[in-house]
């Protein structure tokens, strides 16, 4: 297992590299001049920009920035803000349990629908129940979530006056020193109506996120289901005499969900790919939308360090996504 | 949003690739045999018939679209579409904030997206194979570098790279398709090299190879068209995908510029009237939806079709 | 009078229960985050609304709704006759803040205002570099380093300025957001905690509002500051809900879940104002957009040239087209809402076969051009492509063949100051601080050839009327040398005036009186909101 481990590790050291050269070089490809954009309109006297240059170590060869900036990462610095002039990690940090509590809320609604949708089709195949669900499912995985967002807050905030627009809790709620968890906040701060504000202006967000990844998790599986329907062992066990729901919960599932597992690992970056549209859809303040932002407001340092820090979490999430189908699955330790 | 991931079009690569058949009536056979299992899928071949509906429209825009798509007429803003109270048959799906007609904008975006898909896949499909064939032939050293480019291309959410790099390129559509396919390509090169390593031991390559083909003839003629099957799948895939993101993007503002009539970009251009002119959002998303259903609708039908695994399920 | 006594007892009572039962809360919907809150490290009008005027007073203050200024925290001042010196009284008893994580324990005193500047102006301050790569942009950009000569404590409520050389927007200067004047006495105790970094990030000044807690990207929150100096302010609490987004802004705002929003898209204004629960505002924003023509390179150099070219372009169609309305026709290089704008001034009319002929006239045959759009959005033009190809086919039609050039916009902006440029740049600004001087000599002055300067136009008439009405203290003295300024600008056309964008300011109907600001700030002093 340790072997393992280490092997797993040791392949993510080069393409960290590499994903951090990718962002550092993004920077230094623009045309433009970062400083110059810093002051907009406004001229700089020419001693100025000399000096801020010199401050932020842009007047020296590019590798050697590039060494000084990797030299950065490792302790921890991923650069400051042009804008806020706040170091990216702590705003990552601050705005990055709100993409997690809306990741988490979106992954267990697929995965609390998706799963059973997945396993009952497979288990009535053919029946109108499988063809609805896969049928959906299809509509769901090419689904323009961006405009599916929009259709939503018409319904459900203009039309039916059901949910709020956008935010994350009703204005009159607030929470100092929280955990930045706003379900959480709420329940703990007890204070009368606040968790009900904070699950009303969660829903309709989740929902949106969701949509793609229940869509491919009910299809995966389907399919898993199907193959391990197919096997020996289960039609012996059918040929015993169980029930197909017995065979499912005794011996099929557990096998079936061996990809799934692997499915819903790939759902992370498919989620935070997700989070862009949806955040930007619903102000919902984290960190797809902080990099949007970013963009648009030039601010690329944010625009690095986001997309470097963005990069290390897929990569720790798919190694431990790994990591957990080598448990589930001895064959491919042995590998 | 490359939510369609490599695995899933992986599951034909491997183990059952039919064996190479050299004889043309045998290939037409195959062909004959992939057509009876491909149309036994009616929802195949329902996507099928409204992706064709959906290039006929792209291709004869300039007949059929009653006007221009970036015409504006300032006597007809924001006209309902004709069924509804204010709206006028000469508008059907209604107008725009500035009165440019939905219905022609529509028709004229599917041109868009269609050169969009096009276009990327072609890209992403013949880089992706050339460094596929490469990497998984040649192997070593230059396999290793080359999987490791697309590890780090995959480590990054595609959606926030392909946005990151048109912010970089400037923002437009031609450089919206050329993110996209980069972010697109890595599944191809993995399928190719993956296919291309599975084949590479196989009799029928190392008896060309005793003849003395050339390896890049070996690559070309004897083992590509072994490992096509799952390519195929994986382009429809892309294609469709590429069109949600390019929508995305458009959305974004990152994609093609106002006043093209791109679907994304026009629903990025229509957020501001969700309150009050539901027509302008609903029809360009449908567009989309619709054209990626069917794309996805055929996509499924050649998986199934192509890969004999599910084939006996 | 005894029954005045009981009535007034009998309200405040009333008074204390509707604050207790239903705290009045204004909900406004801005546009941006903060970039912090330390108002003289930046330059966004989004952080100056959060942080500068809600937190913060000056000594001096812009007059709500007006580009003058009037006393803030100085009651009065005292210039010298040669212009260096200026002494100022401060306003005595103004207490500063107390907050959770503030209690002060002394009133406003000289200190505050030495220390609020010389962090700046001295790099051996050790406040000067307390943020992670600050720079103080308005202090440096403007100057102020070498200005002023020192600052001095004449007694606990006097201060005295000493300035190198005589400077007619000094006064117009100290009501900008980066002289806003802090507690040393807060300073002091961040830093003996080792905590310097919170100044940029829980404010605490003298100002009508008091900061309670930012989250950041979503929600900024502040209650009335119960110890203000000018009197405690009708709204209870204010809170910045942060919504990037104008259309979801517009839902929020329909919606109720704020009352008030800054920057409409162009488009929803038409139907805000139908809305009988809203009212929308307008005024012409403090800003312009131009198109700077190089003076210095043939045949831009004619007058008659650059004057052929203003007659051709419809200036109209582009603010329609571009601004749906939302904008004006510009004809001077200053907008409208600032003192001496010359309204006397003609514009050139449109009219192509005037230019035409003006044109051959000159002898320029078969010109070709270029025209810089820029590839973002600015309040001042919205879409400078569009614009672009409008101007393109006017001057289509007086045989100027005009190609359309664009460039990243970090580099768009650096290209576009070379003296030896190629091309008309279309460009804009926003006035800082309502000072004409801040437009006419910043833009258009010699020294700024090179530089702000994009027309790279010297011209020794216009250059001696803004230079001489620098160095007048007198401000009407000043506004008639600045209408003569505007006068020669007019006749010389170094520019093409495009536009002053229009700005909007939608609200429900409950909230009453919020002014429009020239300066483009968003003021919650003054604001009511009914039951």
């Amino acid at each position: 297992m340790q072997r393992f481990l280490l092997s797993r590790i040791a392949v993510l050291i080069p393409t960290f590299i590499g994903v951090s050269i990718v962002a550092f070089s993004f920077i230094r490809l623009l045309p433009g001049d970062p400083v110059q954009l810093m002051s907009g309109e406004r001229v700089m006297a020419p001693e100025r920009h000399a000096a801020i240059m010199h401050q932020l170590g842009y007047d020296r060869p590019i590798v050697i920035q590039y060494l000084d900036y990797l030299w950065g990462l490792l302790h921890g610095d991923f650069g400051t803000s042009i804008v806020t002039k706040r170091g990216v990690v702590g705003e990552f940090f601050t705005l990055f349990p709100a993409t997690v509590e809306l990741s988490l809320c979106a992954i267990v609604i697929a995965v609390a629908l998706g799963i059973p949708a997945g396993v009952i089709a497979a288990a009535k195949r053919g029946s109108w129940f499988d063809q609805g669900v896969m049928g959906a499912a299809l509509v769901g995985y090419s689904m323009p979530i961006f405009w599916w967002g929009l259709l939503l807050i018409i319904l459900f905030s203009s039309v039916l006056k059901l949910t709020p627009v956008s935010g994350r809790i009703g204005y009159e709620f607030f929470f100092t020193n929280g955990t930045g968890f706003m379900l959480i906040d709420a329940l703990a701060s007890g204070q009368k109506g606040a968790f009900a504000s904070a699950v009303s202006h969660l829903i309709l967000p989740s929902v949106v996120l969701a949509t793609i990844p229940l869509a491919v998790i009910a299809r995966q599986t389907r399919s898993a289901m199907l193959e391990v329907l197919g096997e020996d062992y289960v039609r012996t066990a059918r040929a015993k005499g169980l029930s197909t729901y017995r065979v499912i919960g005794l011996h099929a599932l557990r096998n079936a969900l061996i990809p799934v597992v692997t499915t819903i690992g790939l759902q992370v970056g498919v989620l935070l790919a997700g989070a862009i549209l949806t955040e930007s859809i619903f102000s919902w303040p984290g960190i797809g939308k902080w990099m949007v932002d970013s963009v648009f407001r030039r601010d690329y340092p944010v625009v690095q360090g986001g997309l470097l820090l963005i990069a290390m979490m897929i990569m720790i999430v798919n190694l431990v996504v790994d990591l957990l189908y080598g448990v589930i699955n001895p064959r491919v330790r042995a590998r | 949003m490359s939510h369609i991931e490599a695995q899933e079009a992986a599951e034909g690569v491997g183990a059952d690739i039919p064996t190479r058949r050299a004889k043309r009536s045998v290939r037409r056979q195959m062909l004959a045999e992939f057509w009876s299992y491909f149309s036994e899928n009616r929802g195949a071949l329902v996507g099928l018939v409204v992706f064709g509906l959906v290039v006929l429209i792209a291709f004869a825009a300039p007949l059929i679209a009653p006007h221009s798509p970036i015409a504006q007429n300032r006597d007809a803003l924001l006209v309902p579409p004709f069924w509804q109270d204010g709206g006028s048959t000469a508008y059907l799906l209604g107008t725009d904030a500035v009165g440019r007609d939905i219905l022609s904008r529509l028709i004229y975006g599917s041109q868009y997206s269609l050169f969009i898909g096009v276009l990327v896949v072609v890209i992403a499909v013949t880089v992706g194979i050339a460094v596929g064939l490469i990497a998984g032939y040649v192997g070593g050293w230059l396999d290793t570098a080359i999987m490791r480019v697309m590890d780090v291309i995959l480590a990054f959410p595609s959606l926030l790279l392909a946005l990151v790099l048109v912010a970089v390129l400037g923002p437009g559509l031609v450089n919206a398709m050329i993110a996209i396919a980069l972010v697109l390509q890595p599944h191809f090169v993995r399928l190719t090299r993956a296919s291309v390593m599975a084949e590479k031991q196989r009799d029928y390559v190392t008896a060309a190879r005793v003849v003395g083909a050339s390896p890049l003839r070996l690559m070309l003629v004897t083992i590509l068209p072994n490992c096509l099957g799952p390519l195929i799948v994986q382009a429809t895939l892309s294609f469709s995908n590429a069109i949600l993101d390019a929508a995305a993007l458009g959305f974004l503002g990152m994609g093609a510029q106002p006043p093209t009539p791109e679907w994304g970009t026009m629903l990025a251009e229509a957020r501001e009237f969700i309150l009050r002119a539901w027509w302008v959002v609903t029809f360009p998303g449908l567009a989309i939806l619709i054209t990626v259903l069917a794309i996805n609708l055929v996509g499924d039908g050649l998986r199934d079709a192509l890969d004999p695994k599910l084939k006996r399920s | 009078m005894k029954m005045m006594t009981k009535l007034l007892a009998a309200s405040a009572i009333a008074l204390t229960l509707g604050s207790a039962a239903s705290a009045k809360t204004l909900v406004y919907c801005s546009e941006a985050s903060p970039e912090g809150f330390d108002p003289a490290l930046y330059t966004a009008g989004t952080t100056f609304d959060a942080a500068s005027r809600t937190v913060y007073n000056r000594l001096v203050e812009f007059k709500h709704g007006s580009t003058e200024i009037e006393p803030g925290l100085a009651e009065s001042w005292d210039i010298s006759d040669d212009g260096k010196t200026y002494t100022f009284k401060l306003r005595p008893g103004v207490k500063f803040q107390t907050t959770d994580f503030f209690t002060p324990t002394r009133e406003l005193n000289a200190d505050d205002v030495i220390f609020s500047f010389e962090r700046q102006l001295k790099s051996d301050n050790p406040w000067n570099k307390y943020v992670n790569g600050a720079s103080w942009e308005y202090a440096d950009g403007m100057g102020f380093p070498d200005l002023i000569t020192s600052i001095e404590k004449v007694d606990d409520l006097t201060v005295k300025f000493t300035l190198s050389r005589p400077e007619a927007p000094f006064m117009a200067d100290l009501a900008m957001d980066f002289a806003s004047i802090m507690s040393k006495e807060y300073a002091d105790k961040l830093e003996a905690d080792g905590k310097t970094e919170l100044l940029n990030q829980q404010p605490l000044g003298t100002g009508p509002f008091q900061f309670v807690a930012y989250q950041p990207d979503a929600v900024i929150r502040y209650q009335a500051n119960p110890d203000y100096w000018a009197g405690k302010e009708k709204l209870d609490n204010l809170i910045f809900a942060i919504t990037t987004d104008a259309s979801v802004r517009a839902q929020k705002l329909q919606a109720g879940e704020c009352q008030i929003m800054p920057y409409p898209n162009a488009a929803d204004v038409a139907s805000m104002q139908q809305n009988s629960d809203l009212t929308v505002l307008s005024q012409e924003g403090l800003n312009v957009a131009y198109l700077a023509y190089n003076t210095k390179i043939a045949p831009f150099d004619k007058v008659e040239v650059r004057k052929a070219l203003n007659m051709a372009i419809n200036k109209q169609a582009i603010v329609d087209a571009v601004f749906q309305g939302a904008a004006t026709v510009a004809k001077n290089p200053i907008p409208p809402t600032m003192w001496s704008y010359n309204d006397a001034v003609k514009d050139d009319a449109y009219d192509p076969d005037a230019a035409k002929k003006m044109l051959s006239d000159a002898g320029v045959e078969n010109l070709s051009m270029k025209i810089w759009a820029m590839p973002v959005s600015r309040p001042y033009m919205l879409n400078a492509r569009r614009a672009a190809e409008l101007m393109q086919a006017d001057l289509q039609k007086i045989g100027v063949n005009a190609e359309i050039v664009s460039y990243e916009w970090g580099e768009y902006l650096s290209k576009s100051k070379a003296e030896d440029r190629d091309g008309a740049v279309m460009l804009g600004w926003t006035g800082d601080n309502g000072d004409p001087d801040n437009f006419l000599d910043t833009l258009l002055g010699c020294d700024a050839v090179g530089g702000n300067n994009r027309a790279q136009w010297c011209d020794k008439e216009f250059d001696d009327l803004v230079k001489k009405a620098k160095q007048a203290s007198d401000q009407e003295q000043r506004a008639k040398f600045y209408e003569q300024a505007q006068v020669v600008f007019k006749e010389k056309a170094p520019w093409l005036t495009i536009d002053h964008s229009k700005v909007f300011m939608p609200m429900r109907k409950q909230v009453t009186g919020f002014v429009q600001d020239p300066l483009g700030y968003h003021r919650f002093d003054g604001v009511d909101i009914a039951e």
